[in-house]
């Protein structure tokens, strides 16, 4: 198409407030019978979504003593052997019985490739990066005509998802600094949850932790990551008042773990949704207060594995925002299988770190690549 | 930015363009790229299969035969598929003839059942019931908590005789289905009108929870049970949607969280696989934030075909009421657009935050796409250094600007006498535009904007911000004879078939006895129809 005729960028500037104008203008003109009935606007928000983070009472029941919560052995989320194979049987239950099916046959007719089309969008892969999967089979299975399609498919998995990536959380401060970790991400995807979980992680590692709870607008959310921290036992700094600059409450966390010799800091944020400007430049002043103290080590976007294709925008807004260094893919334990992650890993090229398994505090699990794909295959 | 659907098909078809009529081959790449747009809205694969199917059957009729630009002829009839899927079977709530109505909150963690059920008791509120909240989530921690502030700030009273969960570490107690009856209860002795009852989040595949609800929904009997989904839902929607079907029958659905900017193929699975209605779309945090779903709008989210209702109801709510009411006074007076409105518009543009995200939602901006991605928003900081370089009288009397004020603006901004120069120039092209539209009532020239896909328009349109504007009026036709069959090819499927839509929008909107947005979509339409068509 001719686009030519527009002189420059100004040009359209130009046109835009004078259609704002226009814009603006005729809804005066169409509000004036009603007369200012603009509907009172409401007292700052709800708050918006729940943070899925119902713990389960048996494994509070079991732990009293925080002391006793820095047993590696417990918190160091052991047996994810376990965690995975129920992960797999549940996966493999949809994914990778159909593809066993349409392995199974000898050759691959166009139905069959269209069917394995459909099986990884059905796992919210995305038509992008299934394209490009099922190319690079193609490609494959013409190289290696020998090799059993199903090999190749889960080195193509693998080669996406790629398991020489580091996925270890990178919590080493400068010297004598603290480390810093931001957890970001849209409502009610569950990032107090996560923070209260990496926190265990981190405190059965020996690390000296200090919580920040810059989630300043819901409601019982600073109440809720002060019980986290209570029974991890790591101090949470907190504003005494609802709706305090969460920027504030970042610094001063940062601020105590330096005072304080600390190891890491971790700061918990509100959920925004990624199209909100105004809540984005609060977050960027987020990360910038925070890296007044430490430059945050770690940028951890918390994706709900139920998410569909604006996991990838989300990733990818959040990350202009605060350079993203990793994922960490909550709820897996419904029905979804959390595919975006691969979509999200072959276009921005963040991996994921941490899988959420489920309510109780051990379900955090370090995120296994070959673990996953075999999950995803059925083996 | 992805490139939107109609800016895929018109590239699908741009081979075809003048043969007139659509052969088999010809639509198996149309469909291909239908499905694509479809699975990039997050519709269920199955869903996608049927609708495809669905379409191709229509499109292989007669009535794409003899098309002149077929790509926006297929457009149109997607997007009508849509809106009959998402909008089959509309209806308002519920509401029971005598005694108090029940409506139960049912769905996934996270996706917004507390949130939104103060929504919902603040809207039914506007329209004079008395509702009551019932909290009958003792799953989550402070859920309970949460509902009581809800509640307070809507005004409308909770009933919550069990904390629920407080702290991390405590096993819920108490029994949410004995809760629920109590409320009930209750709600009858004071005399409410609607009881709201909030459930616990549950995962799909969790029996015992899905049965809990269950058992609430045959204590209460609710008269609805609205299923809230979060619009950002991927592929699971179908298997989530299923679950909860089986578990609780849900009467309705509930579109959260649609203030983002996911495109919310989730609805149209939802609403084909348990053919329920979608009744309300939850858009943001405030209490407000609710509106009564349109398909219509929803259909041209999934195919990102740009949405201007959207765009212009966003723009109500950051713009100053008082400045518009000014600008339309003017307008209607016949005054001059001058550089103090222009810099008073452009500040509230600055308030409804990113340019280029803007622009994303005006339709048929496909074709520009290029320059508003490489639009640099500090284009706009400069020319506002300009126009606050000039004085009062200037800004109000362009025509006085003199070569020595241009010069002293020039210096004083930090440009160039060209940027004074061309700015002015340019002004003045949008000042006779806006006065061709106050007084014509329309714009001139800019016949594609209504319609699905108006790329083919937008050349004139901007032309007609130039010095063609008033011409362009006149004569209604491009000198270029394809580009003429074109645009008489619009006119032609915009009489065909946006008015019908437009109406449509309305018709749908099944907003219970009193809608509570203030404006009437359809006469927005309509009236904004007359600036964006002619």
């Amino acid at each position: 198409m001719d686009v030519t005729w527009i002189p420059g960028d100004a040009d359209l500037v130009v046109i835009i407030v004078a259609l704002a104008a226009i814009g603006g203008g005729a809804f005066a003109l169409l509000r004036r019978p009603g007369g200012g009935q603009q509907p009172p606007s409401a007292p700052p928000a709800a708050p918006p979504t729940a943070e899925p983070g119902a713990e389960q009472p048996e494994a509070a029941a079991v732990e009293e003593a925080p002391a006793e919560e820095a047993e590696p052995a417990r918190a160091a989320p052991e047996a994810p052997e376990s965690r995975l194979a129920r992960l797999r049987s549940r996966l493999s239950g949809g994914f990778g019985a159909t593809l066993l099916s349409i392995f199974s046959r000898d050759s691959l007719s166009q139905d069959d490739w269209d069917e394995l089309e459909e099986t990884l969008l059905a796992a919210d892969v995305g038509a992008a990066s299934t394209d490009v999967l099922l190319e690079d089979l193609r490609a494959r299975l013409k190289a290696e005509p020998e090799a059993e399609p199903i090999a190749l498919l889960r080195q193509a998995l693998l080669d996406v998802v790629d398991p020489t990536l580091d996925r270890s959380l990178d919590l080493t401060g400068a010297e004598g600094m603290p480390a810093t970790a931001v957890v970001v991400g849209v409502n009610g995807v569950g990032k107090t949850t996560t923070v209260g979980k990496l926190a265990r992680v981190l405190v059965a590692e020996d690390k000296t932790v200090v919580l920040g709870a810059a989630d300043t607008f819901r409601a019982a959310a600073a109440d809720q990551l002060e019980t986290w921290g209570s029974r991890v036992g790591v101090p949470v700094v907190r504003s005494d008042r609802e709706g305090a600059d969460p920027a504030s409450v970042a610094f001063e966390a940062a601020q105590a773990g330096k005072d304080q010799g600390l190891d890491v800091v971790l700061v918990d944020t509100a959920g925004r949704l990624q199209n909100k400007a105004g809540l984005m430049d609060e977050l960027g002043k987020i990360v910038r207060v925070v890296s007044k103290v430490s430059p945050p080590s770690e940028v951890l976007l918390v994706l709900d594995a139920t998410t569909g294709q604006n996991g990838l925008t989300q990733a990818r807004v959040f990350g202009e925002v605060a350079p993203l260094t990793g994922i960490v893919l909550t709820k897996l334990d419904g029905t979804a299988r959390g595919g975006i992650v691969v979509a999200v890993q072959r276009e921005l090229g963040v991996p994921v770190k941490f899988i959420g398994l489920g309510e109780g505090e051990d379900d955090l699990a370090p995120f296994d690549a070959e673990q996953f794909v075999d999950g995803l295959l059925g083996r | 930015m992805f490139a939107n659907l109609s800016d895929r098909l018109t590239e699908t078809f741009k081979s075809l363009r003048g043969k007139g009529r659509l052969t088999e081959a010809d639509i198996d790449g149309t469909i291909r790229e239908i499905r694509r747009a479809l699975l990039d809205a997050d519709v269920a694969v199955p869903v996608v299969r049927s609708f495809t199917a669905a379409i191709r059957e229509r499109t292989l009729g007669s009535e794409v035969s003899g098309a002149l630009n077929p790509g926006q002829q297929v457009v149109k009839i997607v997007h009508e598929e849509l809106i009959a899927v998402l909008g089959g079977e509309q209806r308002p709530l519920t509401l029971a003839k005598h005694g108090p109505t029940v409506i139960m909150l049912a769905g996934l963690q996270g996706a917004g059942k507390t949130t939104f059920a103060g929504k919902l008791a603040h809207h039914l509120k506007a329209q004079g019931q008395t509702p009551i909240l019932v909290a009958a989530d003792l799953q989550r921690p402070n859920a309970v908590t949460q509902l009581k502030v809800v509640g307070e700030r809507a005004g409308v009273p909770v009933f919550a005789p069990e904390a629920g969960v407080t702290r991390e570490d405590e096993r819920p107690h108490g029994d949410p289905v004995e809760v629920a009856r109590r409320g009930l209860r209750e709600a009858q002795d004071k005399q409410h009108t609607v009881v709201i009852v909030d459930t616990a989040g549950r995962l799909g595949v969790d029996a015992e929870l899905m049965k809990q609800a269950g058992d609430i929904r045959k204590a209460i009997d609710p008269h609805e049970v609205l299923f809230v989904i979060d619009a950002m839902i991927g592929q699971d929607a179908v298997a989530t949607a299923q679950a909860f079907q089986e578990g609780v029958d849900f009467t309705g659905v509930v579109l959260s969280k649609l203030d983002g900017d996911a495109r919310g193929g989730a609805a149209l699975s939802v609403a084909q696989v348990t053919g329920r209605p979608i009744m309300f779309a939850s858009v943001g945090e405030k209490l407000d934030d609710i509106e009564v779903f349109h398909p219509d709008r929803m259909a041209s989210r999934i195919l990102d075909m740009g949405d201007i209702l959207t765009l212009i109801e966003q723009a109500e709510q950051k713009f100053d009421q008082a400045e518009a009411e000014r600008m339309a006074g003017k307008m209607q007076r016949g005054e001059d657009f001058t550089f103090t409105d222009f810099l008073a518009q452009m500040q509230q543009l600055k308030n409804m935050g990113s340019m280029k995200k803007m622009l994303g939602m005006l339709p048929g901006m496909g074709a520009m796409r290029d320059q508003i991605d490489n639009l640099d928003e500090r284009e706009l900081v400069r020319t506002e250094a300009i126009i606050q370089s000039m004085t009062p009288l200037e800004r109000d009397n362009p025509k006085v600007l003199n070569g020595s004020r241009r010069a002293r603006i020039a210096a004083g901004s930090g440009m160039t006498v060209a940027d004074v120069n061309s700015l002015v120039k340019r002004f003045e092209d949008a000042q006779r535009m806006m006065k061709a539209m106050a007084k014509g009532g329309g714009m001139p020239g800019m016949p594609g904007m209504g319609g699905p896909g108006g790329f083919g328009g937008l050349p004139g349109g901007k032309k007609s911000k130039g010095k063609q504007a008033p011409q362009r009026k006149v004569k209604g036709k491009s000198g270029n004879p394809a580009k003429r069959a074109q645009q008489e090819q619009q006119a032609r499927a915009r009489a065909a078939g946006e008015k019908p839509a437009a109406p449509a929008g309305s018709a749908f909107g099944l907003g219970a006895p009193a809608p509570q947005e203030d404006i009437d979509p359809a006469q927005l339409q309509a009236d904004l129809g007359k600036y964006l068509r002619r």
